[in-house]
């Protein structure tokens, strides 16, 4: 219980601390360090696959995306002078504000309506690689290959969309 | 005391909340993806959360597919940040309003 009282306060304090950063470079290292808690749960939930994966593809692969874009663009500078004053739009604030208390009044209505069950987990999870392996090749079959397809057509877009103008004219 | 699903769930509810707000609140293209990308794990918590529940593999599998979508949403999301940004000099989302009536 510690632990994940240790694990969910770093994720929640982290997350928040990604939406309120000024610099997008602090926002995208904080919610590394976010994944590596939810990691941590990932584990104590008897998931040890989706905790490594948590962290070589999420913090690894994605989280290094964004860094590389962010340092990219350069643009907390122009951020922080015209945005400053207008960070938060008028109008979105307190309609954010009201969706959010609305969102987790409702989850905690849901939650708290399931009576007398405490929802303890019961033994024999699921933990081998080999018997989620076979799972994902045997029923999600159809649905990898699909996935595979998704990627590439991901890939294909991404290069079309941010290929420089003005290259059109070599004939390619 | 072991934490229940109720935990999980709450911790779950609160990220995607947290999410949820950034993506409203903020003003700022990548910080925008960020949030997503706090709501895509919060929903990945309550899936392995459910999975443990049950007892089956299905939920980290389910995750998986997840993990594999969010990659994809990112790499075309920042493609379409960097042309915005090259066309405009700018990451504010009130800044690219062509296409409003």
């Amino acid at each position: 219980m510690t632990l994940f009282f240790l694990f969910g306060a770093i994720a929640v304090v982290a997350s928040l601390l990604v939406i309120t950063q000024h610099n997008p470079m602090y926002s995208v290292l904080l919610l590394i360090l976010s994944f590596g808690a939810l990691s941590g749960l990932y584990v104590l939930l008897d998931a040890p696959f989706v905790a490594v994966i948590q962290i070589i593809v999420y913090a690894g692969a994605i989280m290094v995306l964004f860094l590389f874009v962010v340092m990219l663009l350069n643009a907390p500078k122009e951020d922080t002078e015209a945005a400053r004053l207008r960070l938060v739009a008028p109008g979105a604030a307190q309609m954010g504000a009201i969706l959010a208390v609305v969102l987790i009044g409702e989850l905690w209505w849901a939650l708290t309506r399931t009576g007398g069950q405490s929802g303890a987990f019961p033994a024999g999870a699921v933990t081998s690689v080999a018997a989620i392996g076979r799972s994902l090749f045997g029923d999600y079959a159809f649905s990898f290959e699909v996935t595979s397809i998704l990627i590439l057509v991901a890939m294909v877009g991404a290069v079309v969309l941010a290929r420089r103008e003005g290259k059109r004219s070599d004939g390619t | 005391m072991m934490p229940t699903l109720n935990d999980y769930l709450l911790l779950s509810a609160v990220l995607f909340t947290i999410g949820t707000a950034g993506v409203f609140v903020r003003r700022n293209l990548i910080t925008i993806l960020l949030s997503i990308e706090i709501m895509l794990n919060a929903v990945n918590l309550t899936f392995v959360a459910f999975g443990r529940s049950f007892g089956t593999a299905d939920g980290q599998i389910i995750v998986f597919f997840v993990m594999t979508v969010a990659a994809a949403e990112a790499a075309v999301g920042l493609a379409i940040v960097i042309a915005l940004f090259r066309h405009r000099e700018s990451l504010n989302p009130d800044s690219f309003t062509s296409l409003k009536w």
